[in-house]
């Protein structure tokens, strides 16, 4: 009888907090060794904890996402283990009520939809780190990252298989990202996944025993590592052996897990709630507020921007990337005529897309605004300006810091052509120069007539209107 | 001028009769002179003290003045000070210096005062005879082979014997309190929440609460001005206004309904010390006061319900206590294991090792239910003893302890009867109460007895007028130990 895969997913996701969840230090990454880290991440004698307000309404954004149910009272629990990157002794974690229960995740499969229950998603602590390389023998305490805010977030065995547990993260990254709480850098850990996994015969209602794999930060890794698994236990399982309720670890050198530790040898943490804490109160007002601030799904507003704003669905892909390019785009369309949002999101999705890119900036610190963008649309629905000298000159300009599309206009002297002598001119030198084009032309091919509206432009630096431009070619070429 | 009280002190230096410095070299003259054989202090800075010292007399000549500028105040070595070493009584941190000040600490240095020094304790609070201290146990002034009590056991002993005016301590089962009671002192132990716990080495979290020591309820109300406030780095930390806790000094007694709990007045109770504790009753219904019986019927689980859930959350306080980023480390090791063990092994002592095996085990898997939770139901059947006891009575008074101090080393090998020492200090924390103990007489012995006055949420400014009131009457606190005459 064929096996069947079965698989649950936690998802420690960073909290895109300013400080950490319970001290007041920065959450940045990258610092010196030990520079983000204050006497309460120290845990020196003597401090208490206080919890990150920001954190908390992560958490229930992400809640109100998922459709879960948002406790109005959960607790903050001491997780006690020793480990020299862990300072108190204890982690301070949610365990018997987290602050988000439930609520489901909507993936795409090939076969269609499905939705993926919740367990929880509770608020907590992240450890240190222990650098093991190079400290003379001794093991360097790094505890930057002692105290970021995480968000747990915990699926139910509901995935079958290695390709829908990635369906799963990549959804869920997209969802935390786009909502906002996390910045989903997986080579940093803001966003890494634990699979437990296990097999068990087609038809079989109950689960099999499982494994943990830990600390799995890429979604290639995280395939490769369930496959892996599935294919241990079920060769494990047809030769008579049983599969060891256990951690392991994923060795992406060598395409295997290993094991870590066995339930023998599992720590008893000793969970209490933490005396240091009040429990975690969240009204509904403060529900409601998060509500509200909600962004519409990905989903939902990639489809409004198709249908309502006439997009297309490139287009449309383009500026529902992220929440701030959406945000940019729609702060953009806001107040201008329908037949400008088009024209508004190719400038968006085109050469700011790719300037931001070659310049590797978020579009939260774009040098042009939305306002620039805006106002340099006017000058071209009025036919001062051609579109292509608004692409290929005033927009870099703007970016290049040279002020408002008015002034660069002015100076550059951008104002379209209107004197149709002239450019009558310009289009007879064009054609005497290229007469193999002309030729081309002439012999039916229209890329050459493209070609020799490009050089008219040129020599026009992009002043004529390229309609009228067309016009006189025509007629001049004979057609 | 070492007999005066805060009121005397601060009129002292407003007259300039005495500068800062000259109180503050008598202090320490008075520490040098008895220190050895009390050893109320572990560490002591002379000139630190008066740099300090120095500083208040310049601001006062500015005009600069606090409500304790200049005023000499020992700290309990459980709060950290950035100018001397935090020991908390411990090899564990023998050479650690706190690189910030206890919330405590701050509002004493805002108000003016000088640190005159960090008084000895059991260590990490753990005791109630200061035995426990890695410096060696404090000694009673009125019997130097008796113990003072403890926690607070130095800073008791340093205010009864004249070598501070007054002194911080905490409570978490009766660490202010018994220790005021076995050297005649007063202190307070305020409601839950109203003093910080920030920059305080903690014990059992949410039962620990820092407070005043000395030898007048005048002066705990002084003192409690300064130390009380919320502070928004303590998440228990209580949002309420100031208040002014001498404002109720003038308390009328005439008509005060005094709780007395027939769990406080049963076997068990020394005769010196039933005898003070009536008598003092009696100078209360003199004064117009009304007795009522009232019941605290799940008072006695108090004891045992302490002793889960203070170890408990003891075991994972003093978990950070691991030898890899201050304090102790021992010196050689085999592994990271070893190391822990070693280092753990070295630098506690015999009673926190015990708090934190029984602290470690009533949370594990499988008794958690049968011994934590069962004990955190207990004590809300306690504090609700109490809610329906505060209906019937504005005050409870008692015994502070069931007797006076008993001999170094008595009990120090049962460790039961060395807790059924807090039998009557514990049920207040465990209900989160502010109580009080003052001086009340004395046994056959000549040894101090002390009565506890235990009030409702917030009731200090009561709990201090009934305690001033009484003192007005008497003269046990003006008492002067044998041991450190003046």
């Amino acid at each position: 009888m064929a096996w069947e895969i079965v698989v649950g997913i936690e998802t420690h996701t960073q909290l895109r907090t300013r400080s950490k969840m319970f001290s007041g230090a920065a959450t940045a990454f990258g610092a010196p060794p030990n520079a983000q880290a204050s006497a309460v991440d120290i845990a020196l004698p003597g401090v208490l904890p206080v919890a990150n307000a920001a954190a908390v309404e992560m958490a229930v954004k992400f809640g109100l996402a998922v459709g879960g149910v948002i406790n109005r009272r959960s607790v903050f629990a001491r997780k006690n283990y020793f480990y020299p990157d862990l300072p108190k002794g204890y982690q301070i974690s949610q365990y018997e009520i987290p602050i988000v229960a439930g609520g489901v995740l909507k993936i795409a499969l090939a076969a269609g939809e499905k939705t993926v229950r919740l367990t929880r998603a509770h608020l907590e602590e992240d450890a240190g780190k222990s650098l093991h390389e190079d400290y003379h023998g001794m093991t360097g305490i790094d505890l930057n990252r002692a105290g970021t805010p995480l968000l747990e977030i915990v699926s139910e065995p509901d995935l079958r298989g290695a390709k829908e547990a990635v369906a799963y993260a990549r959804t869920l990254h997209d969802l935390v990202t786009w909502i906002h709480i996390c910045d989903g850098n997986m080579e940093e850990g803001s966003f890494r996944c634990d699979a437990n996994v296990s097999v068990r015969r087609v038809g079989d209602k109950n689960l099999g025993t499982r494994s943990e794999t830990k600390n799995l930060n890429s979604f290639v890794f995280m395939e490769q590592a369930i496959e892996f698994e599935a294919r241990r236990q079920i060769e494990l399982l047809e030769n008579g052996g049983m599969v060891v309720q256990e951690t392991r670890l994923y060795d992406p050198e060598k395409g295997e897990t290993r094991p870590m530790r066995t339930k023998e040898d599992a720590h008893d943490y000793r969970y209490f709630p933490d005396p240091d804490l009040l429990p975690l109160v969240v009204s509904d007002s403060m529900i409601e507020k998060i509500r509200a601030s909600l962004p519409k799904s990905r989903g939902d507003l990639r489809k409004e921007l198709i249908e309502s704003y006439g997009l297309t669905p490139a287009q449309a892909q383009v500026l529902t990337s992220n929440i701030e390019t959406s945000t940019f785009a729609l702060s953009t369309f806001a107040g201008q005529p329908k037949e400008a949002w088009p024209n508004l999101a190719n400038w968006i999705a085109g050469p700011l897309a790719a300037r931001l890119n070659r310049e590797n900036k978020a579009i939260s610190d774009s040098n042009v605004t939305p306002e620039q963008l805006k106002e340099l649309y006017g000058f071209v629905a009025s036919g001062v300006i051609s579109s292509s000298a608004a692409t290929g000159v005033v927009l870099p300009a703007m970016w290049d810091g040279e002020g408002g599309a008015a002034r660069i206009i002015a100076q550059r002297d951008l104002k379209q052509m209107s004197d149709t002598g002239a450019l009558e001119k310009i289009v007879d030198e064009v054609l005497a120069k290229n007469a193999k084009q002309v030729e081309d032309y002439r012999a039916g091919r229209q890329k050459a007539f493209n070609s020799l509206v490009g050089q008219v432009m040129k020599a026009t630096q992009g002043k004529a209107n390229p309609g009228q431009v067309n016009q006189i070619l025509k007629a001049k070429l004979g057609r | 001028m070492l007999d005066s009280g805060l009121g005397e002190l601060q009129a002292a230096l407003a007259a300039r009769r005495v500068s800062s410095v000259e109180l503050t070299q008598l202090y320490l003259g008075r520490i040098r002179d008895l220190n050895g054989p009390l050893n109320a202090f572990i560490t002591v800075d002379e000139k630190t003290s008066l740099e300090q010292a120095r500083r208040a007399d310049e601001r006062r000549a500015r005009g600069a003045v606090g409500p304790l500028t200049g005023i000499p105040v020992a700290h309990k070595d459980i709060f950290c000070t950035r100018q001397l070493r935090t020991t908390c009584g411990s090899k564990m941190l023998e050479h650690y210096t706190s690189p910030y000040d206890a919330h405590v600490v701050e509002q004493f240095e805002r108000a003016g005062a000088v640190q005159l020094g960090k008084t000895n304790m059991d260590e990490f609070a753990m005791g109630s005879s200061n035995e426990t201290s890695y410096f060696g146990p404090v000694r009673n002034p009125w019997d130097r082979n008796r113990v003072p009590g403890g926690s607070s056991g130095g800073s008791a002993v340093a205010v009864a014997a004249r070598m501070a005016p007054v002194a911080t301590g905490t409570d978490t089962g009766g660490s202010i309190r018994q220790p005021a009671a076995l050297t005649g002192v007063c202190g307070l132990k305020p409601t839950y929440g109203l003093v910080s716990r920030y920059g305080m080495v903690a014990f059992a979290s949410s039962l620990d609460q820092g407070g005043p020591m000395a030898r007048s309820a005048a002066d705990l109300a002084l003192l409690l001005n300064v130390m009380a406030g919320h502070d928004a780095r303590d998440s228990t930390s209580l949002p309420r206004a100031k208040e002014d806790y001498t404002r109720g000094l003038a308390l009328p007694l005439n008509g005060l309904r005094i709780g007395l709990p027939r769990e406080y007045f049963g076997e068990g109770v020394e005769p010196g010390v039933r005898d003070c504790v009536r008598a003092a009753l009696g100078w209360f219904e003199k004064q117009g006061a009304r007795t009522v019986p009232v019941e605290l019927p799940n008072a006695a689980l108090a004891v045992p319900v302490y002793y889960v859930l203070a170890p408990a959350e003891a075991s994972s306080n003093l978990s950070r206590f691991d030898g890899v980023r201050y304090g102790h480390r021992a010196k050689e090791f085999a592994d990271l294991a070893d190391m822990y063990c070693r280092t753990r092994a070295e630098g506690f002592g015999a009673e926190v090792k015990r708090r934190i095996l029984v602290g470690t085990y009533v949370l594990s898997h499988g008794y958690y239910d049968a011994y934590y939770l069962k004990a955190q139901k207990v004590r809300r059947l306690i504090a609700r003893d109490f809610a329906a006891a505060f209906a019937q009575c504005d005050l409870i008074m008692g015994p502070t302890t069931p007797g006076t101090a008993f001999a170094l080393g008595a009990k120090m090998d049962d460790p039961v009867q060395m807790y059924l020492n807090d039998i009557f200090t514990i049920p207040a924390p465990l209900a989160g109460l502010p109580a009080l103990s003052v001086p009340c007489g004395f046994d056959a012995q000549g040894l101090p007895v002390g009565l506890q006055m235990m009030g409702n949420h917030f009731a200090e400014a009561m709990l201090l007028g009934a305690a001033h009131q009484y003192q007005r009457a008497t003269d046990w606190h003006q008492r002067v130990p044998k041991e450190a005459p003046l």
